[in-house]
């Protein structure tokens, strides 16, 4: 990429996620989804015969940019912000690997054969949805209502009979259980 | 599930982020890191009684100007690196290391300067067995709340950041041990002061992977 691409493209990431840090949804759809194919690129470069663990990583380098929102300082440049929080999620994971790898047997190499090549975005192994049964009513509740169903956070509070506050809440605290339950299930 | 669907959760209905958000975390801890362990200086070994007349002296201030300058650059360290990508930092690996320094200077002359005699008292004083081990007592309060801010927010260096957690708890619990312990010579603190430091801030880069993975 031309350098002159580089620097524009970190100014438009930038103005998009300063946005978003201020409540703007509309600008953080935008970020999050041009981050999923730059984390794609950068983790397709880096384990390219790991294509399956690939999508589970960049789901979870996605909720560690979302964990890490309040770090982040204007003043600094963003793509050493997003570079640091992957290299850590990249890093997280082979360490794990390298633990599991230890107690089983390594995977088989020669079924690698059979793979599939193609282009597209494969799914993650863990699905989100299953891992939500894991929590507790009221987190997978107001996650599954305002995160995916699209209701208002006054709806969904007077639906789940709890205040604004509690619902947000319980969101927040939804999502950072869901991130580690994602962790574990690596 | 798809990502662009976990792009959709986390996209929708979000909440503006505080802006002091690591601010009032490193804050929070170190007042409570503070307090906890004056309080518990206090209790476990009391105000030394005559700190109403050290105080009046200039060394009461040199000796407690030593552990405060490390805190100060702890306290740098502690919010750099609680942010991704971050390192120490300049200015906060000149206010750990210059206070060190100062402070084997003047050990160094002060044993230097005493009769062969009196040496081993500038060094060892009368309470070098117990000083490491009390201030890593008094540091057990800050460790907990310091260890609890930097794990809600978002260090890549685990180690290095447990270990800087580590030693803020330990400078901050020894400003406390200031007020009691008797010690009045450089040589003293330059040694068994920053040893009750290193154990906090080695206790801090072992558990640090542990502890404040994300």
């Amino acid at each position: 990429m031309e350098r002159a691409t580089v620097y524009s493209e970190e100014a438009r990431l930038k103005a998009l996620f300063i946005s978003s840090l201020d409540g703007d949804a509309v600008s953080y759809r935008l970020f999050l989804s041009d981050l999923t194919r730059y984390l794609r690129g950068y983790l397709r470069k880096r384990i390219p015969k790991m294509r399956e663990d690939i999508e589970d990583l960049i789901q979870e380098t996605l909720l560690a940019v979302h964990h890490a929102r309040h770090t982040y300082r204007p003043e600094e440049p963003l793509t050493a912000w997003i570079h640091a929080i992957a290299r850590y999620k990249l890093m997280d994971f082979f360490r794990t690997r390298a633990r599991r790898d230890s107690l089983n047997d390594p995977i088989d190499d020669h079924q690698e054969i059979f793979s599939l090549s193609d282009d597209e975005p494969e799914n993650a192994r863990r699905d989100i949805r299953t891992l939500l049964n894991y929590l507790p009513d009221k987190q997978r509740l107001s996650i599954l209502h305002v995160k995916l169903q699209g209701m208002s956070i006054a709806e969904t509070a007077t639906l789940l009979g709890l205040s604004e506050s509690a619902v947000k809440v319980n969101v927040h605290r939804g999502i950072k259980a869901l991130a580690a339950r994602m962790r574990e299930a690596l | 599930m798809r990502t662009e669907d976990l792009v959709e959760l986390l996209s929708t209905d979000i909440e503006p982020v505080k802006k002091d958000a690591l601010a009032i975390l490193v804050t929070g801890s170190l007042l409570v890191a503070l307090a906890g362990a004056f309080v518990l200086m206090a209790i476990a070994f009391g105000i030394r009684p005559d700190l109403a007349n050290v105080i009046t002296t200039p060394i009461f201030w040199e000796k407690l100007a030593f552990p405060l300058s490390l805190s100060v650059g702890a306290v740098i360290a502690t919010s750099r690196l609680g942010r991704p990508g971050a390192s120490v930092g300049g200015v906060g690996l000149v206010f750990l290391i210059l206070p060190v320094v100062c402070v084997w200077a003047a050990g160094t002359a002060v044993v230097y300067g005493a009769v062969p005699a009196d040496r081993a008292l500038a060094v060892f004083g009368h309470t070098w067995r117990s000083c490491p081990f009390n201030i890593l007592l008094l540091s057990i309060p800050g460790f907990i709340a310091i260890f609890y801010a930097m794990a809600r927010l978002a260090p890549t260096r685990l180690r290095l950041a447990g270990a800087v957690s580590g030693l803020l708890a330990g400078t901050v619990a020894t400003v406390a041990y200031c007020f009691h312990c008797p010690e009045m010579s450089p040589a003293f603190w330059s040694i068994w002061y920053v040893l009750g430091v290193m154990i906090v801030a080695a206790t801090g880069a072992l558990l640090g992977p542990r502890l404040l993975r994300w």
